[in-house]
């Protein structure tokens, strides 16, 4: 994921320019997308694997801290800690509704299509961003068509 | 952890399939081999699985998984490998063959204990499991190659 780091690395240059929250909230969900990404097909990876436990992005808690991110805590001496960080994302055990006989509470079927479901959040966040570059393009003279 | 690393967590249950799949395959081989005595009959085998976290992904350069380092050290994320590879304790059979050389003393050879409905639906199983894999790598590919073209409207 090169490119959202290097828009990551925008931010920090452009601390308080209009480059901080040019993609929304769009930026920090592609990377929760990913993450929930990578658990799921852990999930997967792990279908016959004896007591794996399945596990989950939570997103209501992703939610909440970002919304927090809209107020970061003040930091008055250099070394406080601001705010919540997206790098720490909430990882939950899934509830398992047919739970194996070899203590492995993975449910193929849930993990698969919550997998789909990612992928299409990913890929709206991705249209969302898409649209915000044709709007900036559009705003600077860019013919984006040609 | 970034998109990379569902590649080699899918890539490692791939493996660990395949592993399951080659198991079932020298299985239903060997279901009708004799042998001249119980301790030389051939047992089934059943590969077992183990959870294995992404720092032990890295770290295993042992020629299948040879990935490169990524910057996480998040332990939600996490591979498969095979943990031992365990034999059937099933009651090897004795049959009366007098003819077979293969037979002992009393003309009895010992057959396998190899079921083979256990391990076609072993077969079906991994097979399905690898399915998921290789559907998990095929979106994520897509999604890799959508993020590089992000900003191309055209």
């Amino acid at each position: 994921m090169m490119l959202i780091r290097v828009c990551k690395a925008h931010t920090g240059i452009f601390v308080s320019g209009p480059f901080q929250s040019i993609f929304g909230i769009h930026q920090q969900a592609l990377e929760v997308w990913q993450q929930r990404a990578n658990v799921l097909a852990s999930n997967l990876a792990n279908a016959d694997t004896p007591n794996y436990q399945a596990r989950d992005v939570d997103f209501r808690a992703v939610l909440a801290g970002a919304t927090d991110d809209q107020l970061p805590l003040a930091t008055t001496t250099p070394g406080q800690i601001g705010g919540a960080s997206a790098e720490g994302i909430p990882v939950v055990w899934q509830a398992p509704m047919q739970p194996s006989m070899d203590g492995n509470t993975v449910d193929t079927q849930v993990n698969q299509s919550a997998f789909a479901a990612n992928t299409v959040h990913y890929q709206a966040s991705l249209t969302f961003i898409n649209a915000e570059i044709s709007r900036l393009r559009l705003a600077i003279g860019t013919d984006s068509s040609s | 952890m970034n998109l990379f690393g569902i590649f080699q967590v899918a890539g490692s249950g791939m493996a660990a399939e395949t592993l399951r799949l080659n198991t079932t395959a020298s299985n239903l081989a060997n279901a009708g081999s004799v042998s001249s005595s119980s301790n030389g009959a051939y047992r089934a085998r059943e590969p077992v699985f183990t959870t294995v976290d992404d720092s032990q992904l890295e770290a295993r350069t042992d020629g299948r998984f040879d990935v490169s380092p990524t910057s996480t050290e998040d332990a939600a994320v996490a591979g498969v490998r095979l943990d031992g590879v365990t034999e059937s304790q099933a009651p090897i059979q004795a049959r009366y063959e007098p003819g077979n050389p293969m037979a002992d003393a009393n003309g009895d050879v010992y057959t396998s204990n190899v079921n083979p409905i256990d391990e076609l639906v072993n077969m079906i199983s991994a097979s399905r499991s690898y399915q998921d894999d290789v559907d998990v790598i095929g979106s994520t590919k897509q999604l890799m190659l959508q993020t590089l073209n992000l900003g191309n409207t055209q």
